[in-house]
């Protein structure tokens, strides 16, 4: 069976020179949950738009559910991946919720009957399909999160890839999201330093560091290590211990 | 934080006013907007008969006089403009309560006053029966420049979000102790403004990426048919039609 991401000796330096990403391999099957976890800097954003080609490999392949990330590609690669930015200020862009949810499918083609459909599933999975007609300006910030979720749910992602889905959450917002991640039968790659919501959400995790991978376990057994979590600047938080 | 800006100059209802779609708002007021600049100054039953013109529309939206009266602010530059003019102005003088007056002053602060108060009213009126993002959809229907579109449609929403920002670095400065109080403080204001353009610049940048990522290809889909059948054109034509006759009807007595 194909993978629903591979990703394979992915190197990237920006234009001005700054090497982000040193040869990045993994491989994420259908179905699972993973997070990627990694200090500040360690290029993870980097890694995270090469996933849905807005970036593009300097060096090596990114493949997802089989198709190869490049330019001929790109239109269907940005449909299987689904994007979920850090601020949902930057994701709903639309003046109300309806037509934000529409604009990924509608720019697929979707029209008609089958888009009002496709809007009114996506919200219903993340519980806010009485928002419909709301400016997203008018909902809170847990709201709008799952709002966003939705954006990209409606195009009917292959995976799910998610940045800091639970920063700035209060906690009852950060349980309900990860209520709506936990019942979606998609495969998800959540970009996180939130180990607490990373052990609860996903059995694999990955940890990059210095633009490499620099473990690859299940998250029980990496959080576990204490050295290893110290020498990536990854810290478990005050009192929480994997048992 | 923002609930109330929504409803600031629109007021939600359902008459046929209301109803009508966008673009042929839109069009009716451009079209009564030219009549009304068209007409002679001179002619004033022309004008008395577009101001029974717009109390009607407002009647049949009913939009309460006070609601269009507040919203009329705007208007007031305009207004002090207006009444300086006869100071000002050169030419014959006229004696008005003891004060010499300009006639041709008078005559241009009368021009301005009544035009300008015209194409207010019936501005106010069609942002009080018209949804912002409605106008905007009208306006595209209209053929207006797609991306100047784009840009109307982004300045509404992120209005907010942006004066959000302006608030915390206000916060921010006076939680240092800062009070802007004369004009030696205008350095750090500025560059409070310069930081809030780069904030605002670095967001447009992140919310393009948003757009890509969800198949964005340079043009918006359009998603609402907003079609409009004849007998909506011709209900929202009666507006400037009507002024129109009112015009003629000026003429023919003239």
């Amino acid at each position: 069976m194909t993978a629903s991401l591979e990703v394979s000796r992915l190197a990237y330096a920006y234009p001005d020179g700054t090497q982000a990403l040193f040869g990045v391999d993994f491989r994420i099957e259908r179905g699972e949950r993973v997070a990627l976890l990694g200090p500040n800097g360690a290029g993870k954003t980097t890694l995270v738009l090469h996933l849905n080609g807005i970036l593009t490999a300097g060096h090596g392949t990114v493949t997802v559910a089989g198709l190869r990330v490049g330019e001929d590609s790109v239109l269907e690669i940005r449909r299987r991946v689904g994007l979920v930015f850090q601020d949902p200020d930057d994701q709903l862009f639309m003046p109300t919720v309806r037509e934000d949810v529409a604009f990924g499918p509608a720019n697929l083609g979707v029209r008609g009957e089958e888009l009002e459909q496709r809007v009114k599933d996506a919200l219903e999975k993340v519980g806010m399909r009485e928002a419909i007609d709301r400016p997203p300006h008018h909902l809170s910030f847990g709201q709008r999160r799952r709002v966003a979720v939705a954006t990209v749910l409606a195009m009917e992602p292959e995976i799910l890839v998610l940045d800091e889905p639970s920063s700035n959450l209060d906690p009852a917002s950060r349980r309900e999201l990860a209520e709506i991640l936990r019942s979606l039968d998609v495969t998800v790659l959540m970009v996180t330093h939130d180990l607490p919501y990373a052990l609860e959400l996903c059995e694999r995790s990955l940890i990059l560091s210095g633009g490499v991978i620099a473990a690859d376990g299940p998250t029980r057994e990496i959080l576990a290590d204490a050295e290893l979590l110290a020498a990536h600047r990854l810290e478990l938080p005050y009192g929480f211990t994997v048992a | 934080m923002s609930a109330g800006h929504r409803h600031r100059v629109h007021r939600p209802g359902d008459t046929p006013v209301h109803r009508l779609p966008p673009q042929c708002k839109l069009a009716a007021v451009a079209a009564f907007a030219l009549t009304v600049v068209a007409t002679p100054r001179e002619w004033f039953a022309a004008f008395a008969a577009y101001a029974l013109l717009l109390a009607g529309v407002a009647l049949a939206a009913r939009v309460p006089p006070g609601f269009v009266l507040r919203r009329m602010a705007v208007e007031v530059p305009f207004v002090v403009f207006a009444l300086a003019v006869p100071f000002i102005g050169t030419g014959e003088r006229v004696a008005v309560a003891g004060l010499s007056l300009s006639l041709p002053g008078l005559w241009a602060a009368w021009n301005i006053l009544a035009k300008a108060t015209l194409g207010v009213a019936a501005s106010v009126l069609l942002a009080a029966t018209t949804e912002p993002r409605m106008l905007l959809l009208g306006a595209q229907r209209l053929r207006l420049p797609p991306l100047l579109v784009q840009i109307a449609m982004f300045m509404a929403r992120y209005l907010d979000v942006i004066a959000g920002e302006m608030r915390r670095m206000r916060v921010a400065r006076e939680a240092r102790g800062f009070a802007a109080r004369d004009v030696r403080h205008v350095p750090v204001v500025a560059r409070s403004a310069g930081a809030l353009f780069i904030r605002s610049y670095e967001r447009g940048e992140r919310v393009h990426l948003a757009m890509l990522s969800r198949g964005y290809n340079g043009s918006m889909p359009v998603l609402s048919d907003l079609t409009a059948s004849a007998r909506q054109w011709l209900l929202a034509g009666t507006l400037p039609g009507a002024a129109l006759a009112a015009l003629l009807g000026a003429w023919a007595l003239a």
